[in-house]
């Protein structure tokens, strides 16, 4: 086969259409990215909930990280680097496999993505008596971490709100920015949603949270 | 029903149109009476015999009949090909449905398939992880975890939408069921979780096998605390040990068993040939107990390989076989 000229154009503006933000209100070229295959693991946090709380304030969404975010989206090779930077500092400090959509804040900061079973919505049924993982016994399952965490600081009424199926599109996207961006509004019900029976699709859009 | 040597006719309550199912399982439980369901794991193998034989010993006995989803992740033949089978000979199914070997698109495709053949109830679960069946090399799925699948069957049934925001006519409709296991840690939390479950839509629950009286007693506790008896109906799950060694591999192998020593020491003080009918004994006295507890709608007997043994053990616990098989129910709606 002759890789010619055209087909190269071909090839590259297919690959940008798949990892441009499809949907979105950015229609920037974006790494292209793939779910990680590294196997989830119950991952014990390495920081407390109380300190990654008070963090959250300062990197709570407002006009300048908006900017921010913008800035970086336009200009791809920051955007890897600080994505590089945060893929680092989130691995060490949660295990971090960068699903793009982070549920730290409601998870008393213990990632839900290290579960094997990637339960967003709480321990499964095959918890040890002992507390260790159904998949693999000789790791505490991370949602018995993340319960005790939260129990800590008195938080469980954030476990108790609804998590609704992540985008699996933003694997290997940084969380922050997207965050930034507003496009993790509507990941997780309300606190006072949580008795009732919230709808998983919001009425104004058909499509739902889909970007 | 008369049956084709190939076994295949169309499921007995098909109609040309679609007809929102019926379930006689949820008549049952508003009507305050004492649900009895059980399980039929399908055959490794292209035969349905098997399952029209477990189906027929239970017809008199049960409100419905679980059919499992390659349970404990082993290939089996699919809950929906197994519910079929059941529903011709007469029993309600419950087609279970697993996220470990599905993503969205598959998952919503069999529950309008559950509902286009009027399979009137569905279980909705995570799944055990792949690593502990025959195929530990598989890809394991978990698109969607059990709390949104059941929220996504609700959407589908009452916005009539798919999770892509598309309209769906005619919008399926089934009884939707969830389980829970009162026995895992965090046990402080088990109940929120029900309500979670509840939130996102399922309306009935079948527990993890009940061995432990006192830890059951204090969950229902708080499950009536949190009002969710009355939002939803749960049925205790329960099941008999047959051997010594069906019960050390209970306690060493299934994800989230827990047997108390208590229930071993009587086990084991029986003579071995004896330990099947005091398994049996111990699973109707487990019902009779649980029946007194506040907010037990019913119960879910699961006896893997040993469906013989339960209308035994219904009848032992007091539970006299069912007036309302689904054809008199039918017949009567």
């Amino acid at each position: 086969v002759v890789f010619t000229q055209r087909a190269l154009e071909t090839f590259v503006a297919r690959q940008e259409c798949t990892t441009a933000r499809c949907g979105g209100t950015l229609y920037l070229g974006m790494p292209a990215v793939a779910p990680t295959t590294d196997s989830a693991r119950p991952f014990p946090p390495r920081t407390s909930a109380r300190a990654m709380n008070a963090l959250h304030r300062v990197l709570d969404r407002n006009p300048v990280w908006y900017a921010a975010s913008i800035a970086l989206m336009k200009t791809p090779p920051l955007y890897r680097a600080f994505t590089f930077v945060e893929r680092a500092v989130k691995k060490q400090l949660f295990g971090c496999r960068m699903c793009g959509q982070c549920a730290l804040p409601v998870t008393a900061y213990a990632c839900p993505m290290t579960c094997p079973k990637q339960l967003r919505n709480g321990p499964c049924g095959g918890v040890g008596p002992d507390g260790s993982c159904e998949v693999y016994p000789s790791m505490r399952c991370v949602w018995l971490m993340a319960y005790e965490r939260a129990d800590q600081e008195d938080r469980l009424g954030d476990l108790r709100r609804l998590q609704r199926p992540i985008d699996q599109r933003k694997w290997g996207q940084s969380s922050w920015v997207n965050y930034w961006l507003g496009e993790d509004e509507g990941l997780w019900t309300t606190s006072d949603e949580t008795n009732a029976a919230p709808p998983m699709l919001s009425a104004s859009q058909p499509g739902g949270r889909t970007t | 029903v008369s049956v084709p040597p190939n076994g295949v006719v169309p499921p007995r309550t098909a109609s040309d149109t679609y007809q929102p199912a019926h379930s006689h399982l949820q008549a049952v439980l508003q009507r305050g009476r004492f649900a009895v369901t059980a399980e039929i794991g399908p055959p490794r193998g292209a035969n349905i015999a098997p399952i029209r034989r477990k189906a027929r010993l239970l017809r008199d006995w049960v409100d419905a009949a679980n059919v499992t989803d390659s349970q404990s992740a082993v290939v089996r033949m699919p809950s929906w090909a197994g519910c079929l089978v059941t529903m011709q000979e007469g029993v309600e199914p419950v087609m279970q449905l697993q996220c470990r070997d599905r993503n969205r698109i598959a998952l919503q495709s069999d529950l309008l398939g559950a509902a286009a053949l009027n399979i009137p109830n569905v279980l909705l679960l995570t799944g055990d992880h792949p690593r502990f069946g025959d195929h530990p090399d598989a890809k394991p799925v978990f698109d969607l975890d059990s709390i949104q699948l059941i929220w996504t069957a609700r959407t589908m049934r009452e916005q009539r939408k798919l999770l892509s925001g598309r309209d769906l006519k005619p919008a399926p409709d089934w009884f939707i069921g969830a389980v829970e296991n009162p026995f895992a840690p965090p046990l402080k939390w088990r109940a929120e979780r029900l309500g979670k479950k509840v939130a996102a839509g399922a309306q009935f629950f079948q527990t993890q096998f009940v061995y432990d009286i006192p830890i059951f007693a204090s969950w229902m506790q708080q499950v009536r605390d949190l009002g969710l008896d009355r939002r939803c109906f749960i049925l205790a799950g329960v099941g008999p040990v047959k051997s010594l060694r069906a019960l050390e591999h209970m306690r060493r192998e299934v994800p989230g068993m827990y047997v108390p020593d208590e229930v071993v020491r009587r086990l084991r003080g029986v003579p071995e040939d004896r330990v099947p009918s005091e398994g049996l004994k111990l699973c109707s006295e487990i019902i009779m107990q649980v029946k007194e507890i506040g907010g037990v709608s019913g119960v879910h007997v699961m006896a893997f390989g040993w469906e013989d043994a339960i209308p035994e053990i219904l009848a032992a616990a007091g539970l006299a076989p069912r007036q309302t098989t689904l054809e008199s129910a039918m017949r009567s709606s």
